[in-house]
Parts: structure tokens; sequence; C-alpha cells
């Protein structure tokens, strides 16, 4: 019965995609929109209800055969997942040669399945299948506009991107297997306890499939364009859920299998934090396209992320995973409004952007929340996350880490405050905003408003939501 | 569980925020009335809150505490001393007179006053903040909607630069306090941000020097303090009228307060040790700042620069550490917050009519606007410390206990005295005597209701606070006393 409970998500999620393959020759070209994004939100949804209720996890267990761990960080994240495709649902419904297609309803499904594998694995067999099934969806939507240059092209630059470091990642798996003789994360910190040239080059080469995932400096480059061309919610999708994904497997593999090594190369992973957030955030500096700036900040924010990694600590990992529940909710946010506003400019041109404070005031709310959450602002969802990250560091003697992320929160508000200036204080040519009024949609609507929630209550009243997170890092340690 | 008085007034600003936002954007009066009724509630609530202090127990009153998040130890955690129950009084009398003169504004007041009273609400929270965490919390939620009050209501001209200036300067200010914060909480190792506890953590003498000039100087970049007050003038003259009020008259205190509350009251011996470096940097801040104010022709630019001045001799009373100097800072805080909002309001009353700054352009506005001669004559007394007036219960004490500790300082100090009368002297003749110059004859419309009795709260608390000290000393004396004992006796 366990076993069956702790792949619950997992199997709802394919009798979902089934269900909306099934809808899909049945729909007429009016109602198709309509149905196929309300049924796949609506369906994600009362995934996330049913696991919350009926699918959460006791004792950590090892089901088939070690090859899944069912634990809270599995669980924890996976309801990240979820919630984070329900919402990606919602947005897709009004993105022209997106919103009628069930293949892209199906395709989002089927990567959230591979994240939620990916959460849970114990083993690096099902660690890279869980892997391959997250990505090939992903590239497949990042080219989904067929007809689009930039979106061919972004497909593209994420396959060749993916398959090139995941072949490295894979060759490094092999290279644990042949040494070791097992598989099982859990077994291999028996063979790489001590700090020799062999573990640190298995390491490495590791650490650069999961880099391209989450955007760590020096494998950093796909993301702005990727992002640019890709329809708007699967860029939103891709900085979140499965940088999330990328982070949970980071989590466990340092944490689990190589402990011995982390502690000592935490130095090199603090200064490829820095660079990271570093290089994301000078580089946003000189952006003119708001969804390429989105891109650079949310490698900056991968930066502060991985913060609470190097800190290796219980409350290091419990920020990580605080940060990226603040940091789902804010960049889906983020990528909502670009989707929203696009959709009726259509222009993802910062200088697009004027005068939408007189155009639809609760919209630029909305994105004052949201920027000011992303640059760590009071009371929103960034600021405790990123306090948590720097107490970690500093709490782990890295004082140096926590300086270098303070200068780079007051680089990235200067440009989230260059956005906020177009919006708030320019105006549009001919000073006519109340004849271009922008008008959302009943999903953008209802998803906008539950992410606006969201980043309150994660700012003020944090303490629950710590909580889960310490809940989720107690099983790594 | 008493009445939580404090809880109310912080959170009441930030709640009729919200209430502001549901309204439509073109329900303007709605919108200035909440706003009215809120700002009057605050500063009643902070009267009462002042009028029952219990100035015989002293210590912390009203103290409030809820478990925030236990496993970090954060609480909402508020409580008032002698030293912030003026302070609180004074965000109260601010945000009073800051809506009336606010109430013209017709570009989108909806947001204005919800910017505005976030801000407030952040305000608040750090005055009756006694968790470190929490301290930090509202200082950011007071410092950030700044920047928007002043790039969208601004001063054409310069807001853009100045608005930007100012949110990067308090930012770096913050976060590198912060990063010192999050130090002391791991140093103390009694895993809690709550300051009763701090306040006895004994911090060893090497880390206390290390960390004292971050946090002091991190939050003294809000109160002005030398090398790093460059923002302030700039900010004061782009911000509209009520912003430049909350600006000069409050926040600067929230600068000062937390450098005193964090960086004084939680690393005493740091503060021994680098009290001359401080004692110095206020002593160019009241020179430097007071001659630069001789010089400027912009009515806004001088007001500007003599805040960074008078904000020196706060720094300077803190830097004394003595009985004398300490209690003299925290009058000045409350007196030139009242002073400098007067002052402000005054530029803005002028500058509506008269569209014009340029003090050589102005002239003879006594005739037509008599109330605000005269306002300003009384905050002109005040700011130089002139018997009689709260600015003398200020500044007197602060340049005893400089003298007590290092006369050359005080006399040095004693000029900007001499300067400040001066300008302030020239200023008021040259804008409101004189001969009006013949475009202005006859443009210039008189005050309305709301602005003269702004006006006029402000004046009576100068004027009542100059007849009777006693209405304040004492209050600030038992602060004061607490922050003594931390200092190890005296």
């Amino acid at each position: 019965m366990s076993s069956i409970r702790s792949i619950l998500p997992e199997i709802l999620l394919l009798a979902l995609a089934i269900i909306v393959l099934i809808l899909d020759p049945f729909l007429g070209e009016a109602r198709r929109r309509l149905v196929l994004g309300w049924v796949t939100a609506g369906g994600l949804l009362a995934i996330f209800a049913v696991c919350l209720l009926a699918g959460r996890p006791g004792t950590p267990l090892f089901v088939y055969g070690g090859m899944l761990r069912f634990d809270w960080l599995a669980f924890l994240f996976e309801l990240f997942f979820l919630f984070s495709a329900a919402i990606s649902a919602l947005f897709f419904m009004d993105i022209e040669r997106v919103n009628r297609r069930a293949e892209a309803y199906l395709l989002l499904l089927a990567a959230t399945l591979g994240m939620s594998l990916m959460a849970a694995s114990a083993d690096l067999i099902m660690l890279y299948l869980a892997i391959e099934t997250t990505s090939i969806p992903l590239y497949l939507l990042g080219g989904f506009l067929t007809q689009d240059e930039k979106s061919t092209e972004s497909g593209f630059k994420y396959l060749l991107f993916g398959a090139l470091t995941t072949t490295v990642m894979l060759y490094g798996f092999s290279l644990i297997y042949g040494f070791t003789g097992t598989t099982s994360l859990y077994a291999l910190n028996l063979h790489f306890n001590q700090f020799d040239a062999l573990s640190v080059g298995v390491f490495f080469l590791v650490l650069a499939g999961l880099a391209f995932k989450v955007s760590l400096f020096p494998f950093q480059f796909w993301a702005p364009d990727v992002y640019e061309g890709a329809p708007t919610p699967v860029a939103g999708f891709l900085s979140t859920a499965s940088k999330a994904a990328g982070f949970v497997v980071i989590l466990r593999l340092f944490v689990v299998a190589f402990p011995a090594i982390s502690a000592n190369w935490t130095t090199v992973l603090a200064v490829l934090a820095a660079l990271t957030m570093t290089v994301g955030n000078l580089i946003a500096l000189t952006q003119k396209n708001i969804k390429r700036l989105l891109a650079y900040s949310s490698i900056a924010h991968a930066g502060y992320a991985m913060i609470g990694v190097v800190a290796f600590s219980q409350l290091g990992a419990s920020s990580t995973i605080f940060y990226l529940i603040a940091y789902i909710l804010t960049n889906l946010a983020a990528f909502g409004i670009v989707a929203a506003f696009g959709r009726v400019a259509g222009s993802d041109e910062i200088s697009a952007y004027r005068g939408l404070s007189r155009r639809n005031s609760t919209l630029a709310l909305g994105m004052l929340v949201s920027f000011l959450s992303l640059a760590g602002m009071p009371p929103f969802g960034g600021f405790v996350a990123k306090v948590l990250v720097f107490s970690a560091a500093i709490q782990n003697g890295y004082i140096w880490l926590a300086v270098v992320g303070v200068l780079n929160s007051i680089v990235g508000l200067y440009y989230y405050l260059n956005v906020l200036k177009v919006v708030y204080l320019y105006r549009m040519e001919g000073e006519d905003e109340e004849h271009h009024p922008v008008v959302l949609s009943r999903p953008y609507v209802i998803s906008l408003t539950l992410l606006m929630i969201g980043i309150v209550l994660v700012g003020v009243l944090f303490a629950p939501w710590f909580n889960l997170a310490q809940r989720a890092a107690l099983n790594l340690f | 569980m008493h009445f939580p008085i404090l809880s109310v007034i912080v959170f009441t600003p930030v709640s009729a925020a919200l209430l502001i936002l549901l309204y439509k954007p073109d329900q303007k009066k709605a919108v200035r009335i909440t706003a009215l009724v809120t700002a009057g509630l605050v500063l009643l609530l902070s009267t009462i809150v002042y009028f029952s202090y219990d100035k015989a127990v002293a210590g912390y009153q009203f103290v409030e505490k809820y478990s925030w998040m236990p496993f970090l130890g954060i609480s909402l955690h508020f409580g008032v001393d002698g030293l912030s129950a003026p302070l609180l009084l004074l965000t109260g009398i601010v945000m009073l007179t800051g809506v009336m003169i606010s109430w013209g504004i017709e570009d989108r007041p909806r947001e204005f006053f919800t910017f505005l009273f976030f801000l407030a609400s952040g305000v608040l929270g750090v005055f009756a903040s006694l968790d470190l965490f929490m301290l930090f919390f509202f200082y950011e939620i007071a410092v950030f909607p700044m920047y928007l009050l002043i790039s969208i209501w601004g001063w054409v001209k310069t807001r853009e630069y100045a608005a930007m200036k100012l949110t990067l300067y308090l930012f770096i200010g913050s976060v590198i306090a912060l990063v010192g914060a999050l130090a002391m909480y791991w140093q103390s190792g009694l895993h809690t941000f709550d300051m009763l506890v701090l306040e006895r953590a004994n911090f060893p003498a090497t880390f206390q020097n290390v960390w004292f000039p971050f946090v002091f100087v991190g939050f003294a970049v809000l109160g002005g303090l030398f090398p790093f007050h460059n923002w302030s003038p700039d900010g004061h003259v782009a911000a509209p009228t009520a912003v430049s009020m909350f600006h000069a008259g409050v926040l600067m205190k929230l600068g000062a307060f937390a450098a005193l509350r964090v960086g004084i009251m939680l690393l005493p011996e740091g503060a021994k040790t680098w009290q001359w470096v401080i004692m110095g940097l206020a002593l160019v801040n009241i020179v430097y700042g007071a001659l630069i104010a001789s010089v400027q022709t912009d009515f806004k630019y001088v007001i500007g620069f003599s805040s960074v001045s008078h904000m020196g001799l706060v720094m300077l009373g803190f830097a004394t550490l003595t009985r004398e100097g300490l209690t003299g800072a925290g009058v000045q805080m409350f007196s030139h917050g009242v002073m400098t909002a007067l002052f402000f309001a005054a530029v803005g009353m002028v500058y509506d009519r008269a569209h014009t700054r340029d003090i050589p352009k102005l002239g003879g506005m006594v005739g037509p606007l008599p109330m605000v001669a005269v306002g300003v004559i009384i905050a002109s007394l005040v700011s130089m410390g002139m018997p009689g007036f709260s600015g003398f219960i200020a500044e007197f004490p602060i340049f005893m206990g400089v003298w007590k500790t290092q006369w050359v300082v005080a006399v040095v100090a004693a000029v900007s005295i001499v300067i400040t009368a001066s300008y302030v002297l020239l200023v008021v003749r040259r804008v409101f005597f004189g001969k009006m110059p013949a475009e202005l004859e006859g443009h210039i419309r008189p005050i309305n209701t709301f602005d003269k009795i702004s006006l006029v709260l402000l004046c009576t608390i100068m004027v009542g606070l100059g007849l009777f000290p006693s209405l304040m000393v004492p209050w600030i004396q038992t602060g004061v006393q607490h922050v003594l004992s931390l200092l190890g006796g005296a």
C-alpha cells in the first residue's frame, strides 16, 4: 500500500495525461482552449490536494527496490512541481498557438512527472531516466511555436546544451558505477568517503549536468536565449519548476552521496555561487528585453539559492528550500505578468511597459509586488528567503559570501527599480493610456491572485513554510 | 493581557493602505478622507501611549510578544521606552500634518497614500520593535516606498536621479547593517533576535570593535552621517512636500534611532572604541552642513543641508556617551523632526504659489502668507537653539555633554550655531520680507484651512516644548538611563 502511496502523484499525473489525450479528438475548435486548459490546471490542483491529504510520507522509505525514496524532501518538491505546473497550465490558456493544442498540456504533464521522479530518485539509473523524462518534453515546449524562428532556435539550443551536459553527467554516473559497483545514492557515501582525485573528478562531471539544470555559472549561457524564444509560460516553468528540480537533486546528491567531498569543496561551490550571482546580476543591468532580464535575474537567484547549499548544514538546506518556495511563487508571477502583458502589447521590450500603471493599475501593482520580492524587500517572500540564506552562510563562516550576496542584491534592486520606473513613471507615447487598457483574462486573474497571496503569505507568516522546509531538510542530515 | 495598542498603531496605516487600494482610482475624495482619519487615529493612539508611559517604572512598556519563528528565535516583539515613545508621537504628528498638506495631490492620490502609509507602518514598526529581525523587516518597508513617492510625485527635474540615489544609499546601508546583525546573532549563540536578550549578551570586545562600525554606520547612512549624507539633500529637494516632511522629519530619525538601538546599545564596547571617529564625523556634519546650507540659493536645499547639520548634532550627542549628550540627542530627534516638517511644509506652500524656490526670485511673502511667515520664523528660532523653543532644550544638553567629553569639539560645533543663525535669518528676510517681485504680485493665493491647522499644530508643539521641557525630558531621561547602564554604569 505504501508503495502505491509513494508514487501517488506520478500515477495521478499519468492518469491526467491520458484523460487529456482522450479528450483531445472529441473537442470542437470553439471549446478546446477552455476544456483543455481547465482540465489540466484543475486536474493538477486536484492532484495537489489529494497528495496533500492522502499522500503524505511518514518515516523515509525506500521503495521499488531502492529506486525511489519516499520522504518529505521528495514530497515537498513534488508539491512545488504540481503547483507550478497548474499555474503554468493557466498561463498556457491565453497563448496563441499553444492554448488549443493538447500536446502542449501533455508535454507539461510529462515534464512534471519526470520532475517528481527526479525529486524522489535514490538511484543513479532512476535519476538519469527521470532527468531525461523531464528534459525531452521541455526541449519540445521550448520550440513549440514552430512558425516562430526564435522559438525553434530556443528549443534547439536548449536541446544541444542539454544533451551535451547530460552526456557529461552520464559519463560521471558510469564512472561511479565502474568504481563502486553500485548505483544506489545511499550506498555511495561508503565509497566516496575521502577526498581524492577520483572523487573530485566524478563530482565535477556530475556537477556539470546539474549546474546546467539550475543555470549555475559557467553553464548559464543557454538561459537568456532559451527564455527569450520560448513561449513565456514555458520560460516561467523552466525558470521555476525545472530549476527547483535541479536543486533537489543537488541537495540529495551532494549531502547524501558525496558528504566528504562536499565538505572539502564547498569553497569551490561558494565561488561558483558568488560568480553565478555576480554574472547574472551584472549582465541583467544592460538588458532591454524583459524576458532576457528575468532570465539573467533567474541566473542570479540560482546563485543565492546555492548559498544555502554551500553552507552545508541543516539550516543551509532548509533555507535553500525556503528560498525556492519564495522564488517559485515570485518568478511564476513575474513571468505570468509578462505573458499577460506581452499578449496585449505584442512586445516584450521593457520600453513597451511605459504607462502600465495607468493602463491597468492592478497589474502594475502585481508587477511591483513580484519585482520587489525578487529584489528581496519585505513584506514579500524574497526578503525572508534572502535573510535566511545569508544567515546560513554566516553561521558557517562564509561571511565573505554573505557580503557578496548582499552587494549583489543591491545591483539587483537597481535593475528591478529601473523596470518599475518605466511602469510607474513614464507615459505612453501620446499620453492616452485610458484608450489602451490592458485587460486580463480569467485564467490570469485567478493564477496571479493566487501567486500574490502566496508571495505575501510567505513573506509575512514565514514560520509554517520554514517548518516545511526544515522537515524536508531533516531527511538529508 | 492588555490592549495591544502598539500593534494597532503599527498596523493601522498598512491596513488603511490596503483599504485605499480597494477604492476606484477616481474616488479621490474617499481616499483622502480615509487617509486623514487613519492619520488622526495614529496620532491619537500614539499620544495615548506617550502620556500613559509610566516614567516612574521606566523600562520597556506596553510590551507585546508573539512568537513568529521559534526555530530561529524571531518574534513579533513590540515595546516602547523613554526614547522611542516621543518618536512614535513624532511620527503621528508628521503623518497627520503630512496628509493634510497633501490634500491637493491630483495625480493618482490612491497610490500616493498607499505608499505613504506603507512607509508610515514601517517607521512605526522600527520605533516599536524589540526584535532585531523585525526591526530590519520594518526598516526595509520604511525605506523602499520612498523610491516610488519621490520618483512619481517628486520634482520633475531631479526626481529620477534623486530617488535612485537615495534608495541605493539607504539599501546599501541597511544590508551592511544586516550582515552585522546576523553576525551578532550567531556570535551570541543565544538563538534569538530578541534585543532585550542580546543587550546582555556581552559580546567579546574584539567582536564589538570589528562589527560596530558596520552596524552603526549602516544605519547612520539614513541619519545623514558624513560622508554618507549625500543622498539626503537631493532626496529632500526632489520629494513632494509631504514626503520631504516624512523624510527629514521622521526617516532620518529612524536611522539615528536604529544606530543607537542596534549599534550603541547592543555593542557598547565598540561604541566606546569608535566614539572619537563618530564624534569627528558628526562634527564635520554639523559645520560642513551649515556652511553648505549658507551658500544655497534654492530654499529647499537650504533646509535640506540644515537637516544634515542638525542630524549631526544628534550623532554628536550619541558620540559623547554621556547622560547630557544622549538626553539632548533624544530631544533633538523630536524637536528637529517637528521643526523640519514645518520648514518643508512652508517651502511647499511657497513653491506651490510662486512656482519657484530660487531665493533671489522670492520676496515679500509675509503679506499674502502671514501665517507661513510666522511658522518659518518660529522654526528658525528653534533651529538656532533659541531659549524658549524646543531647539534650546535639545542643543544645550548636547553641548554640555560634549564639553564634558572634549571641550574643543564643543567650541567648534558651537560655531555652527552662528552660521545657522546667519543663514536662516537671511532666508527669512529674503523670502518673506523686502519687496515682492512684480511677476508674483497678485498671484499668491492664501493658504487653506488644512495648511493653517498643520502650521499651528507644529508651532504649538515647538513653543510648548520650549516652555515646558518637563513634557518630554523626563521620558528621554528614563531611556537614557537604560543606555547608560548598558554602557557600564556612569
